[in-house]
């Protein structure tokens, strides 16, 4: 098969076989990306995922664009990220529908209100498992909190703390280099 | 015109998303206020059916917001706009930069994104626990604490934390059991009325 309709295919595989989010992915990757595909070793695959995690963007785009760049170049890269969300936007779009032309019935829109409460507690779970990552120590936890207290009591937009704590960072790393 | 505007908003969300599928949740939150394209609670059914369907949460998230507002091309633009920052950035990165992690300033940024990052979904978190589990106009009203938590809700929550942190069985289960159980709760036991 040509590598451009390849990449999508399987990169749409991959797609499919997400469920919850780029840290499910990595399994998934291994097998088809490595071990059936042979389109990167375990260590390049563990580089591109980490690099995922530390740009901008969902962590299965940024890795489905480093492969696909990899193995077809730019096209490779556009073709491999296409891949990985055309199922989403089937299967969402599908269920859109759906959920929209039952909501108004009244058992529905207390399912609802139950898995609201349910949306809470995975997200407060989800919350935990970055902090203990990204807490390295109290100056990091000060920026955790001041970030929560900031965008809770003000209406400054989400990009600006952003910002912010990238150059704080820079600087704050900057000082303890010159302090040492 | 809108579907231009929607393409930038998720522009947006996917260049300054940082940590995977759930950090675009703050940006969501603010896209609803700023546009009036779908309201808050919207917004948790949307997160709920984005973490129980296959695909990565962010991408369906997006998908999902883009189809509330604009239908199917909205869906379409919505996802394209999220993912092209990724795609420049990471073709970028590819070409340039091939010490991109052990870079000391990408490093120093990133001590400082990680933790911002944590607090603005907990943010986020903060206000869709005030949709989902509090009265505030009730409150607002009466002054009354018993009447600002929702007790249903707060039970449900209790015991969900409960399952999904310490025990062990239930633990490791995938959250689209508990979303599915807490429907049932709630369609039985009328949340929200």
């Amino acid at each position: 098969m040509h590598i451009l309709p390849d990449l999508f295919l399987t990169f749409a595989k991959i797609g499919v076989m997400t469920f919850g989010g780029g840290m499910a992915m990595l399994p998934i990757l291994q097998r088809e990306v490595v071990e059936k595909k042979n389109w990167a070793t375990e260590d390049e695959l563990g580089d591109y995922y980490a690099i995922g995690q530390c740009t901008p963007g969902i962590i299965a785009v940024n890795t489905a664009t480093f492969v696909g760049q990899k193995q077809g170049g730019i096209a490779g890269g556009i073709v491999a990220t296409l891949g990985v969300v055309f199922p989403s936007l089937i299967i969402i779009t599908a269920l859109a529908g759906l959920i929209a032309a039952f909501s108004h019935l009244t058992w529905v829109q207390h399912a609802f209100a139950g898995i609201r409460v349910c949306v809470c507690v995975l997200i407060f779970n989800t919350v935990l498992k970055l902090a203990k990552k990204a807490i390295v120590d109290w100056k990091a936890f000060l920026i955790f909190l001041a970030v929560v207290i900031l965008s809770v009591f003000t209406d400054l937009s989400p990009v600006i703390f952003v910002l912010g704590a990238a150059l704080l960072g820079i600087l704050l790393k900057t000082l303890e280099v010159k302090k040492a | 015109m809108t579907l231009l505007w929607l393409y930038w908003e998720f522009f947006k969300t996917g260049l300054f998303a940082i940590g995977g599928g759930m950090a675009t949740l703050p940006f969501l939150q603010e896209m609803g206020v700023a546009t009036g394209w779908f309201t808050a609670g919207q917004l948790a059914d949307m997160v709920a059916v984005s973490e129980s369907t296959p695909g990565p949460i962010g991408v369906n998230m997006a998908t999902y917001v883009g189809f509330t507002t604009a239908g199917v091309g909205g869906a379409v633009i919505a996802t394209l706009g999220l993912v092209t920052p990724s795609i420049i950035i990471i073709l970028i990165i590819a070409a340039l930069l091939k010490n991109f992690r052990n870079n000391r300033y990408v490093d120093a940024a990133f001590y400082g994104l990680r933790p911002a990052s944590s607090g603005l979904i907990m943010a986020a978190l903060i206000s869709l626990v005030a949709i989902a589990m509090l009265h505030i106009d009730l409150f607002r009203e009466t002054g009354s604490l018993l009447d600002l938590v929702d007790l249903k809700s707060l039970i449900l929550a209790a015991v969900l934390l409960v399952l999904t942190r310490w025990v062990k069985p239930t633990k490791k289960l995938h959250p689209i059991v508990f979303i599915l159980a807490s429907a049932v709760v709630g369609a039985v036991f009328s949340f929200g009325a």
